[in-house]
């Protein structure tokens, strides 16, 4: 009976937090057809809102995975000056307010800030925007990768190492095989997070339509306008790509069922 | 490089460029992206000289405003630390048709953007809501709303020490006599607490900093409803970066208390793992 109990107080929470609002979205955005829900997303404006949100995600997953990379082999294998405050400032992102980051990216590169002075623009235009998303999303790759290299030890590096092998053969022959499922995980959370960024971008962007328009902005604009289907339409397309997260992620999770890099 | 390596196979991991490229890559990318701007922002929040700044983060609305993040996400973590362990613990130790798809959908709040978590919790609990609950623009709301955000964390972190969990040791205890209540509370509890301790501090930065999800269902009304990222986030829009900052600079302080109270709980937990 007890049993029964905790499932059922389990399920009603989870079905009240997240499965009714989540078949809401979908209900709303097709309940006068397909048809104004299409309409909606193949306007202009969320064509280039989708646009936007993509090249952004172009180019910040590529940079933190590299970086990621780079910085769990850093923080695992090797002891250098600075290590200390590398590991705390790749966790904040994790704690921080989105909002602070866009002030921070604002008040650095925006008018009266120490880099007002460079030969493009980078608040209120993509660059900016580009540097805020790589912020938030930066800890995935490293808090995924680091535990995996510390699992897997240096011994057989160490014996690629006597066998002749260069650094690189190193890297790419033993330690990339290792860690390739954590850096896949990795990636996932890093393009979830990238797509749905909204709070650092909205401070960044200066928001404007047709322009510096993410999918995210586009739907708190088109809400605001009170054009609510525009306004759910654009929510499912962004449920849907949450929900092939979720697949992707079942599909590359490590086996213990620890998640989102939140540990050290 | 192949000789090199066989003059010096010991050494080559120390000796080897790869090392020195990444770590000046790892300290200059971060350097670029996460130091300067936090930088930009601390320097920007003092520039008025300390009276601007003690100004900034003692205007009453200010005040209200961070007040009403602290309790909120308080009462969201307190609300996380008990519904996400049992969540957790049905999870772990209870069977029925369609668990795996349960236990996906948990990471439902990391993948689903805020701004399109908002706005549904609008819909189903909104003026317009099916369900006849309305609680828009109400302090409820907001809790609400960062439940949903936060919901992953205690689950996340509580499960795979339920998983590992010895259950000889419960068992041991209910053959000797022992009530379900004190099972849970001698020998589960306990080995829990430093998982729940340390979602519970996720949950809880996470929820101070929350912006997009209770953006669009607390109405934003100053002294009641303002939580303190709308409030920055008004500020800047108003044109007074520098109280904006301020307030940014206290929130930050925040972000890094909590983590390192995470930091705190999880060394505590490797010192006992390495006494036993």
């Amino acid at each position: 009976m007890r049993r029964y109990a905790l499932r059922i107080v389990a399920l009603v929470y989870l079905a009240a937090l997240l499965g009714a609002p989540l078949t809401m979205v979908f209900w709303r955005a097709f309940e006068h057809g397909l048809g104004p829900a299409w309409a909606a997303v193949t306007s202009d404006p969320a064509k280039h809102a989708f646009l936007i949100t993509i090249v952004i995600t172009l180019i910040a997953v590529p940079a933190n995975t590299l970086f990621g990379v780079v910085t769990a082999i850093a923080i695992v294998r090797h002891r250098f000056p600075g290590k200390d405050l590398v590991n705390a400032l790749v966790d904040l992102p994790l704690a921080l307010s989105p909002i602070v980051v866009g002030l921070a990216f604002l008040l650095l590169y925006g008018r009266g800030g120490w880099l007002e002075e460079l030969p493009f623009q980078v608040v209120f235009a993509l660059p900016g925007m580009v540097l805020a998303t790589i912020f938030v999303s930066l800890p995935f790759v490293v808090r995924e990768v680091v535990p995996v290299l510390r699992e897997i030890g240096t011994e057989q590096e160490q014996a690629a190492a006597t066998l002749g092998a260069g650094w690189w053969p190193r890297f790419r022959r033993v330690t990339l095989p290792a860690i390739c499922w954590a850096v896949a995980y990795g990636v996932v959370l890093t393009t979830a997070r990238s797509l749905g960024e909204f709070g650092a971008v909205s401070v960044v962007s200066g928001r404007i339509v047709g322009k510096t328009e993410t999918m995210t902005l586009h739907v708190e604009e088109r809400f605001q306008s009170f054009d609510y289907v525009g306004a759910y339409a654009a929510s499912v397309v962004l449920a849907v790509l949450a929900i092939a997260t979720l697949v992707a992620m079942s599909v590359f999770k490590p086996k213990e069922g620890v998640i989102h890099g939140d540990r050290s | 490089m192949t000789s090199r390596a066989e003059t010096l196979p010991r050494r080559a991991r120390s000796a080897n460029p790869g090392a020195a490229i990444g770590q000046g890559v790892a300290t200059a990318y971060l350097t670029l992206i996460v130091l300067l701007p936090l930088a930009a922002l601390v320097w920007k929040s003092t520039a008025g000289g300390a009276d601007a700044f003690r100004e900034a983060v003692t205007d009453p609305q200010a005040v209200a405003a961070l007040k009403l993040t602290i309790a909120a996400s308080v009462a969201v973590a307190l609300v996380n630390a008990v519904l996400g362990t049992i969540v957790a613990w049905v999870l772990v130790r209870d069977r029925f048709r369609g668990q795996s798809v349960v236990n996906a959908v948990i990471d439902l709040p990391f993948a689903l953007p805020t701004i399109v978590a908002g706005l549904t919790l609008l819909t189903l609990y909104g003026p317009q809501g099916p369900v006849g609950i309305d609680v828009a623009f109400t302090r409820t709301a907001i809790v609400l709303a960062l439940l949903f955000v936060t919901l992953p964390f205690v689950i996340r972190t509580v499960q795979p020490v339920l998983l590992e969990l010895d259950r000889e040791l419960e068992e041991a205890a209910a053959s000797l006599g022992a009530t379900t209540f004190q099972i849970f509370r001698r020998i589960v509890f306990p080995n829990l607490l430093p998982a729940i301790l340390s979602g519970v501090a996720l949950a809880f930065a996470r929820a101070v900093g929350e912006f997009g999800a209770v953006v669009l269902i607390s109405g934003n009304l100053p002294y009641t409803t303002e939580v303190a990222s709308v409030y920055i986030f008004g500020r800047i829009e108003s044109g007074a970066p520098g109280a904006a900052a301020a307030v940014s600079v206290v929130l930050l302080v925040i972000s890094f208390a909590a983590l390192l109270a995470i930091g705190g709980v999880r060394r505590r937990v490797t010192r006992h793992d390495a006494v036993a």
